[in-house]
């Protein structure tokens, strides 16, 4: 990059590391909240292994609020949960915050539509040798549909890096802040032209490493 | 004791809808292959799905080997099924689990250790011939060999009764008939009891000791599946028995057939050869001892449940006080002859 200034350059290598830093930070505790939540939608609806109504419909009603919500408004219209939780509403781990709630309502749809595709005759084939629901939730459906979790994984790791340029609004710091704040405010083309090549750089390793992923476990 | 005894089953999935069972009762005795066939909603998938209460009737009771199953409470029930191997059309594998892997599956779900699942697999791989493809995934086993798969698996935890759910209706019809060679092989060596439906009645021929046939909810026509074969009471049963042993005769074939002289009738008649006189010449006596010109359309022998039996077409020509009497003298020697529509 010695097209970039050493000072430029320290900063590119720091906004990488603060996007690195809240996307896999709040992709974790994603797939950590957004699988049971994915689990409870599934197992809970009309057609699942024991429908419940009263809990199904609220649920996938806060999860579709949570998703219809624009990134940039959810993330100020929160700043007293976030406070709460991180301790601050300024910075890179309160930008985590935001950045993980809307990412698990994003991962938790994705999870359950992995859920759906599942085979049911495979589940029927579970429930017919006396498992559990516990047991075919764990044995047969996890299982079955970990392909298709891990290329939801895929999908919001890369939304996660698109959303996490709008954290620069709360001094979140990231590559996308630093494009806005150099590459654009203070005309440095060569900063943004750097930026948006790191983030497709980035943003390709995530998609080739899902998609290998998903071959590997498929067995198909 | 019957090893399944269905009593008044009733079944409706939608006020609206005709109920998917109406008061089906049935028993099958320890040991014998019990096939239902009807058409495609016919009720046979609802019927199968209620013994071991993947489906829940809406009234009636289910007892297997003895026990009521209807009444068992979630766990108990639980228990239940893992006494009860069921085979699926679609076979229903997990696609991420090697063949031995599936099959060791229902020994997991029941909390079994690895040393005995492992053994217990290598127990059950030879006897449905998989041994080279223990670790080979669903996606890489032809049809044939994942049902085989499907197979193993519901033997896993030793059932004395196999339910199969049109398990040869997704293969080609010579993997159908190794399956069911495989299953008929297995009922003798483990001494199963087997409930199976299908639309096939080839599948019924080959496997089936007594069979039940299956219209709107209800069973019509149930009986030995030799006596079906050659005595069918219903429509819906001739039908199924056709497709099997061909009785129709082509409409263009009888078109053809020639006219009677003049003073002289033309009866057109199938008659079905079954026991003692299956292989007695009753159409050179007829036309010597009548005087009648015997024209065959068609015919064929065959066995069904290792009994013989023949069905043929017959065009009789003659005066018609002589067909009369000579068809009455075929049916006084207790053969089944039914005259076609010319």
């Amino acid at each position: 990059m010695s097209w970039l200034t050493p000072t430029m350059q320290e900063l590119m290598l720091e906004a990488f590391l603060e996007t690195l830093a809240m996307v896999g930070a709040s992709a974790a505790i994603a797939v950590a909240l957004g699988l049971p939540v994915a689990l409870l939608l599934h197992v809970t609806g009309r057609d699942g292994l024991s429908p419940r109504p009263w809990l199904n419909r609220p649920l996938g009603l806060l999860v579709n609020a949570l998703r219809s919500t624009p990134f940039i408004i959810l993330m100020v219209a929160i700043i007293p949960f976030t406070r709460l939780v991180a301790g601050t509403s300024i910075g890179t781990a309160a930008a985590i915050v935001p950045l993980a709630l809307a990412a698990t309502a994003f991962l938790a749809r994705l999870f359950e539509n992995a859920l759906r595709e599942v085979d049911g005759g495979v589940i029927e084939a579970a429930r017919a040798m006396g498992a559990s629901r516990m047991q075919i939730v764990l044995k047969v459906l996890v299982p079955e549909a970990l392909p298709g979790l891990v290329a939801a994984v895929t999908v919001a790791l890369v939304s996660l890096v698109g959303f996490s340029a709008m954290a620069g609004a709360v001094g979140g710091g990231g590559l996308g802040d630093l494009g806005i704040r150099f590459g654009y405010q203070r005309f440095m083309p060569e900063v943004m032209a750097t930026v948006v090549l790191v983030l497709i750089l980035l943003v390709q390793g995530v998609q080739s490493l899902g998609d290998w992923l998903v071959r590997r476990l498929s067995h198909r | 004791m019957p090893a399944i005894r269905l009593a008044g089953l009733s079944r409706r999935f939608s006020p609206a809808a005709p109920p998917a069972l109406d008061g089906v009762s049935l028993e099958v005795a320890q040991g014998e292959v019990f096939g239902i066939i009807g058409r495609s909603g016919a009720g046979k998938s609802t019927l199968i799905r209620c013994v071991n209460l993947l489906e829940r009737p809406d009234s009636g009771t289910v007892e297997v080997l003895g026990e009521r199953l209807d009444t068992l409470a979630e766990p108990a029930l639980r228990q239940a099924r893992r006494r009860i191997g069921m085979v699926f059309q679609h076979f229903n594998l997990h696609a991420r689990r090697t063949a031995a892997e599936n099959i060791a599956f229902p020994l997991e779900i029941a909390g079994i250790g690895r040393a005995e699942r492992e053994a217990r697999v290598r127990e059950l791989l030879p006897l449905v011939g998989l041994e080279a493809r223990r670790d080979a995934f669903p996606a890489q086993l032809s049809g044939g060999q994942k049902q085989r798969v499907g197979i193993a698996r519901a033997l896993a935890s030793d059932p004395r009764i196999l339910l199969c759910d049109e398990a040869t209706s997704a293969l080609d019809p010579e993997t159908t008939g190794e399956i069911l060679a495989l299953i008929g092989e297995l009922r003798r060596r483990l001494d199963l009891s087997v409930l199976l439906i299908t639309h096939e009645m080839a599948v019924v021929k080959a496997v089936c000791d007594r069979v039940a046939v299956m219209e709107a909810g209800r069973i019509i026509e149930e009986g030995r599946v030799f006596e079906v074969f050659t005595r069918p009471q219903q429509d819906t049963t001739r039908r199924f028995v056709a497709e099997v042993i061909g009785h129709a005769v082509p409409p263009g074939t009888l078109a053809r057939l020639p006219q009677p002289r003049p003073g002289e009738a033309r009866r057109l008649v199938q008659v079905l050869f079954a026991g003692p006189h299956s292989t007695r010449a009753v159409v050179s006596e007829a036309s010597r001892d009548w005087g009648l010109d015997m024209n065959i359309v068609s015919g064929r022998v065959d066995e069904i449940a290792g009994e013989p039996f023949g069905v043929m077409a017959l065009a009789a020509y003659g005066p018609p006080e002589k067909l009369d009497g000579a068809l009455a003298w075929m049916r006084g020697l207790g053969l089944d002859v039914q005259e076609i529509a010319p």
